[in-house]
């Protein structure tokens, strides 16, 4: 079968691999009809991520169609159109049973490297590091998905695919990001990032009720697209964020502040990114925090600050005793995703939302690499890609 | 296989492959490795350009040079950067034409002037190109205005999620609510 493949630093390559087989009873195999490259996918493209190896298959946001269950699986029966969550989870552990599903105790396969590096495992993850487990992704026409009894959402006959792939990823995403920030109707929610999991966080801050939202970036076409979802929006490049911020909430800042960046901030024209810039280049930090510390100064006291954006490793001259002094709330971590999905497929067959809007780029799966490059250097006004193999 | 929507992808060739981001990223090198140089053997340097004393700004020089170089190599917009080596190139000139009176190498510091003078020219070059490539890149804008994602104005939208239920493990403290709803 056809599957994108990392071979290295923005090296993507669609192969020919082995097709996928059972080989746990629970197991159930996908034949994937639509997948999409994903914000995160970019940190392994751009070498920040460790532990990938050559030849690995990428992707965690994909669904499709059952061609073969394992024989313990009775959820699934071929044919049945699922969604498959990029976290993998087996529904048994102590977190699976406290919703805390993309913390599973079970399913990594590699729980022991990353016991050493996290300290303590965190659940499996699709083609994404081997620190998570090393599982074949879903951007290929074929997929393995394991503990298939569990995970994968059913879908009915009447949404297409656009309209529900993003249920296994970034919609969940900024959903949690907003959810965790538990909105009070008088609230100003600031958010980093009008990238994909950015503009979820952006409608989700509307349906739970915010009174303002403020999104942040310095691509105009997403900007426009933040604008469209009812927020206010920042040019970091025209304009002061904290300045800005400060105007719009009478000097005291936005309550909530939702990191939807991550750890490979642009570089701004402030100190500390160029700080980073330089650090990184050299390989003595990991991570360019920036948006951490913005938003931990800009943040009103007592407020939430809420990180869906993805870091990696180590980061650098974080104002902690701002943190501490200003009694801020951090709530971070990969999405529960199986947690939101059934209130979220409600929303959508209702038609509260209409997560197709974001989707700027179909393509082939073959075409695969050449969007990556286009994701990754925001040309050609990409904002979201969906790929059908 | 519905293929219908498929292949809108753009498959115009990407910024980084253009040869002026390959002679960028060449400058940049060059910038880290003329660096590091000024940084290590200032002493060698000054004496072959006559200009003993000046180790210090050599070493300055350096710093400024790998800098710069830096953020070429890591900057996906670098025009900036290029046109702070050109300011650098500038400095450098000057500094070696103050230091031609009386200087006992002269030929070298000549040598030296013209090598720069050329270097000069590339980056100019590169800076405006690089400048040109930015500009054309933020003329092209799609227009989203219309992506909202919901059946009505998103004012009209507000709160039609309040159904949902915080679950307890992510609401605000009791103790703390009346502050963050106040």
């Amino acid at each position: 079968m056809k599957a994108l493949c990392w071979h290295g630093r923005n090296d993507i390559r669609c192969d020919e691999v082995p097709d996928p087989r059972i080989e746990d009873p629970r197991d159930a195999i996908i034949r994937v009809t639509s997948c999409a490259i994903c914000g995160s996918d970019l940190h392994l493209y751009d070498g920040f991520m460790p532990g990938m190896k050559s030849g690995d298959i990428m992707g965690h946001e994909f669904m499709g169609e059952v061609v073969e269950v394992g024989a313990a699986n009775t959820k699934l029966k071929v044919g049945d159109r699922v969604v498959v969550p990029f976290t993998i989870i087996c529904g048994e552990c102590d977190q699976c049973r406290r919703g805390n599903y993309s913390v599973c105790e079970r399913t990594n396969r590699n729980k022991a490297m990353a016991d050493k590096v996290f300290g303590h495992t965190t659940a499996g993850l699709y083609g994404y590091t081997h620190l998570t487990g090393g599982y074949p992704g879903g951007q290929a026409e074929y997929v393995r998905v394991p503990y298939a009894d569990v995970g994968p959402v059913k879908i009915p006959s009447g949404l297409t695919d656009e309209q529900v792939l993003f249920l296994g990823d970034i919609f969940p995403t900024g959903w949690q990001a907003v959810v965790q920030c538990d909105i009070a109707p008088t609230d100003t929610v600031a958010i980093w990032g009008c990238g994909p999991v950015g503009q979820f966080c952006i409608r989700s801050a509307i349906l739970l009720g915010a009174k303002q939202v403020v999104a942040i970036d310095r691509v105009p076409e997403r900007l426009a697209m933040a604008r469209a979802g009812g927020a206010i929006t920042i040019d970091l490049e025209e304009e002061s964020v904290i300045e800005r911020l400060n105007d719009l909430t009478g000097g005291k800042g936005p309550e909530k502040c939702i990191d939807a960046v991550g750890m490979e901030a642009h570089a701004t024209a402030t100190l500390d990114s160029m700080y980073d810039r330089a650090k990184q280049a050299v390989m003595l930090e990991t991570d360019r925090p920036h948006v951490l510390r913005e938003m931990i100064y800009v943040c009103r006291p007592a407020g939430v600050l809420s990180v869906p954006g993805v870091y990696g490793g180590l980061l650098d001259k974080i104002p902690f005793g701002a943190v501490m002094n200003k009694g801020l709330t951090i709530r971070t971590g990969q999405t529960h995703v199986n947690r939101w999905t059934d209130d979220l497929l409600r929303r959508i067959e209702e038609g509260q939302i209409d997560p197709t809007f974001v989707i700027t780029h179909r393509a082939r799966l073959e075409d695969g690499p050449d969007l990556y490059k286009t994701f990754r250097d925001k040309r050609d006004g990409c904002v979201k890609v969906v790929l059908q193999p | 296989m519905n293929r219908a929507i498929a292949n809108r992808a753009s498959t115009r060739r990407h910024g980084s492959d253009l040869p002026v981001n390959r002679l960028a990223r060449g400058l940049g090198w060059f910038s880290i490795g003329l660096g590091l140089a000024e940084m290590l053997a200032p002493h060698a340097m000054a004496r072959a350009l006559g200009m003993r004393g000046s180790e210090n700004l050599l070493r300055a020089y350096g710093l400024r040079e790998i800098g710069t170089g830096i953020g070429i190599l890591s900057s996906r917009e670098p025009s900036g950067w290029m046109w702070g080596r050109v300011g650098g190139d500038a400095l450098d000139l000057a500094t070696l034409a103050a230091g031609t009176r009386n200087n006992p190498r002269k030929e070298n510091v000549a040598f030296a002037m013209a090598a720069l003078a050329g270097v000069t020219v590339l980056d100019v070059v590169c800076a405006q190109e690089l400048d040109r490539q930015e500009r054309t890149r933020r003329m092209f804008v799609r227009e989203y205005a219309r992506r909202s994602g919901l059946p009505r104005p998103p004012r009209a939208m507000r709160g039609a999620a309040r159904d949902f239920e915080v679950p307890a493990d992510m609401r605000i403290p009791e103790a703390m609510r009346p502050y963050t709803t106040g």
